[in-house]
């Protein structure tokens, strides 16, 4: 049978054109590929092609004529040896042409449980601790993880010969050789993609950045490859991966050096966002981001890893990831903090004690999925709420925690949500301004003491 | 080997390339040929939407390596992909399904042309940011390094892509560590409307790992037997521990970068010189009449290829979209 050429659409948003000029003239023979007209509109020129054998049996809009809809017939191609149908009968064609589905309001569907997975807390550790620094915490979390998967392997910069910029590396290259823990150069984007493909093969890369500041130079690779890949695939191409390395500030390195990227990363679908504080979260948390299926930004900080926790001796102990962590119980206020800030925050609860103000402290442990639950149930216990983050104030995760706030529980707040930040600057070197810059225990106790009217 | 230009033609006996096989090619690059202008009839129809970037002219470059390949190898492009998804034997249908953005795409019509995978044909995408794939299909040989497989990883680029800087760091990293990887330069003169001399300083792009150590090739990849040659002796040189390789396939692309291309930078004499003189199919049917084959055996084919074309097609317009439940589904794997 006799097939049409429809009038084509070149984006789109294009609904007409004009026929610039036939190619072709009627009765010509035509084979599959071949060009028959050009088309125009304002932004571009496409020409149409045959898709199949057979002759030019009629052009039914003539070349020059302009507004021609999208999907209008303009020509009727005949099967070789076929009858060249009658002009009149073409009207009638033109209602068998396939029709782009129509564009229909679709209910939105709920996100249901799966937004918001009910992450039960781990159970209370009663067994043997040893006492160590965050730096061996991680390292011990990246060994057992060795031990236990042969296709666990650490990359970077310096994580072999050197034990690690920051020391967290020590002797993994001894224990396990040069083929799972694997010096690069210095060349953050390509060994953040190459973990990204070694993932996608199955491997687990644990891929170390010296710092979190230079991972913006491998941004594309964590957001577009790693996050969404799984998506885009339909479910086919998991990417599990571990990023990981000091976030925010450091002792006087200056801006290009110190920074919190926590919102940046918390902003994207995709990937699992952590900012463990205790040495027994780096290690449980470190293990339970090395075991899970999907990217993982793993924030930890220069100036906690030398700080000495109890740190649980069993092997198999992980911390859920995406659960918040009650650091202290409190009645009159509500402290939030991750990373090194919870070590503030519960300094400020000390100093509030003393002033009768009973603060409670969450740890939030997880950025991503963000532990609503707990947050909400504290506020809906204290009425207010304070939130506390070393990175920028605008558009970072007290901003995020004062919207959960306002939707989830905003008939419970006796007060403002306050926000303890560091300030809207890049981080200055001079030790009196970088002190001035980063928010200090005396901001906490402030900010408390004004959402507790006292 | 060394960087070389290659002139001398291909010897096709001495390849072990049997008639059967000549039958195959014709099919597979018939096949996307078919596929693409259906393709691109069916964007015209509203039935494709967004970035829909057709692979007609190139059909010797997949066709040609995927032939040099052998099974556990891998391979990732960019976004320029339905040629390499049909020439990885991925089926039309959930191709032109994906296109169309229905359920039985191949990624729930969640990645659309640009993004698609398939685990079992070792396909690793589909990538929509130039460049990107590189240090992705580094890091897919890396695993075959790590596992020592015997496995190779393929990895597609452009004359555009090749300029950015994570191929440079891929290339160095590939060198070092001696990659199973074949980097293949799908060289079609132009990166969207600029042209590579007013893009690259120098211009034969197969020296680009000179830096590296990398050895490289220039490929006449409008001639499918011309390709495979080239990518056996490139397979054959990754898989034997030389570490990485690259071919520069000279090539073109009848259509505009995407669907919406003014086409204001090259000629249209250009344009049909290629199609008229160096076509790669017309090519390779000309070789296979000369070789005895019949003009009904040939027919046979391109009629096969047509009906699958037109399946694929009817499949991709009578598939449903997605479930809206799918709004949710595959963002994170479950623990």
């Amino acid at each position: 049978m006799a097939t049409e050429v429809l009038m084509p659409a070149l984006s789109p948003t294009m609904t007409e054109g004009k026929i610039a000029r036939w190619l072709k003239n009627e009765g010509e023979p035509v084979r599959a590929g071949d060009v028959l007209a050009e088309i125009e509109t304002d932004k571009a020129t496409m020409e149409v092609e045959a898709i199949d054998e057979g002759v030019l049996a009629r052009i039914v809009i003539p070349e020059g004529t302009d507004h021609v809809a999208v999907n209008t017939p303009i020509a009727l191609i005949a099967g070789n040896g076929e009858e060249i149908p009658r002009a009149e009968k073409l009207a009638g064609t033109a209602k068998v042409r396939p029709e782009a589905p129509v564009e229909t309001r679709t209910a939105r569907p709920s996100p249901g449980p799966r937004a918001r997975p009910a992450v039960p807390a781990e159970a209370e550790y009663t067994g043997k601790t040893t006492t160590m620094t965050v730096r061996e915490a991680l390292r011990d979390a990246m060994a057992e993880e060795m031990r236990r998967d042969g296709s666990v392997f650490l990359i970077g910069e310096e994580v072999a010969e050197y034990q690690g910029a920051y020391k967290v590396s020590q002797g993994l290259l001894q224990e396990f050789g040069a083929r799972r823990v694997i010096d690069t150069p210095i060349t953050e984007h390509g060994f953040a993609g190459l973990g990204v493909g070694a993932a996608f093969a199955g491997l687990r890369p644990v891929v170390e950045f010296m710092t979190f500041n230079f991972a913006m130079q491998a941004m594309d690779q964590i957001i577009n490859s790693a996050a969404k890949t799984r998506y885009m695939s339909g479910g086919q191409m998991g990417c599990p991966i571990v990023f990981r390395g000091p976030n925010g500030i450091a002792a006087r390195v200056a801006a290009q050096h110190s920074q919190c990227y926590a919102s940046w990363y918390a902003h994207v679908p995709g990937l699992k966002v952590v900012t463990p504080y205790t040495g027994a979260d780096h290690k449980g948390l470190l293990k339970a981001a090395i075991r899970d299926p999907n990217p993982v930004i793993f924030l930890e900080h220069e100036l906690l890893y030398g700080e000495s926790f109890a740190v649980p001796d069993d092997p198999e102990l992980i911390v859920p990831i995406g659960k918040a962590r009650i650091a202290k119980v409190g009645e009159h206020v509500t402290i939030t903090a991750f990373s090194r800030m919870v070590k503030l925050a519960m300094q400020a609860a000390a100093e509030l004690e003393k002033t009768g103000i009973s603060a409670e402290v969450l740890d939030l442990r997880t950025l991503r999925p963000f532990d609503i639950e707990t947050v909400v149930a504290s506020v809906k216990k204290t009425n207010r709420i304070v939130s506390v983050e070393e990175g920028w104030p605008f558009a970072g995760i007290g901003a995020e925690i004062a919207a959960i706030v306002m939707e989830q529980c905003f008939d419970w707040l006796d007060a403002p949500l306050k926000r303890v930040a560091g300030q809207d600057v890049p981080l200055p070197y001079a030790a009196n301004l970088e002190r001035l810059a980063v928010p200090q225990v005396d901001d906490i106790v402030t900010a408390a003491r004004e959402a507790a009217y006292r | 080997m060394a960087v070389k230009r290659k002139s001398d033609p291909v010897k096709f006996d001495d390849l072990g390339v049997s008639s059967t096989e000549l039958l195959k090619y014709y099919r597979d690059m018939l096949l996307i040929r078919r596929f693409e202008e259906r393709a691109g009839q069916m964007y015209g129809m509203g039935l494709i939407g967004g970035f829909c970037h057709l692979y007609i002219g190139q059909e010797a470059v997949v066709v040609g390596m995927q032939a040099a390949l052998k099974g556990g190898d891998t391979v990732v492009t960019s976004y320029r992909d339905h040629g390499h998804m049909l020439a990885c034997g991925m089926d039309p249908k959930g191709v032109m399904a994906e296109l169309t953005g229905r359920r039985s795409g191949y990624s729930h019509g969640k990645g659309g042309s640009m993004h698609m995978f398939s685990r079992e044909k070792n396909f690793f995408g589909g990538h929509g940011i130039v460049g990107a794939q590189v240090p992705i299909g580094t890091g897919l040989a890396f695993a075959h390094h790590y596992r020592a497989n015997g496995s190779i990883g393929l990895t597609y680029l452009g004359d555009g892509a090749i300029n950015q800087g994570q191929v440079y760091e891929s290339f160095n990293m590939a060198a070092l560590w001696k990659l199973p990887i074949v980097y293949v330069i799908e060289n079609n003169r132009y990166g969207m409307g600029t042209s590579i001399d007013r893009a690259s300083a120098r211009t034969d792009l197969f020296h680009r790992g000179t830096a590296y150590g990398i050895p490289g090739e220039q490929v006449d990849g409008m001639n499918v037997l011309a390709v495979y040659e080239s990518g056996l002796a490139a397979t054959e040189h990754a898989r034997s521990g030389q570490g990485p390789i690259i071919l520069e396939m000279m090539t073109y692309r009848y259509r505009g970068h995407s669907m919406s291309d003014p086409a204001k930078y090259r000629t249209r004499d250009e344009v049909n010189r290629m199609r008229t003189e160096h076509d790669p199919i017309e090519h390779l049917r000309h070789r296979l009449l000369e070789d005895g084959a019949s003009e009904t055996q040939l027919k046979g084919i391109e009629s096969q290829v047509r009906d699958r074309v037109a399946e694929a097609a009817q499949f991709a317009q009578d598939s449903t979209e997605p479930d809206p439940a799918e709004l949710w589904t595959d963002v994170l794997a479950e623990v």
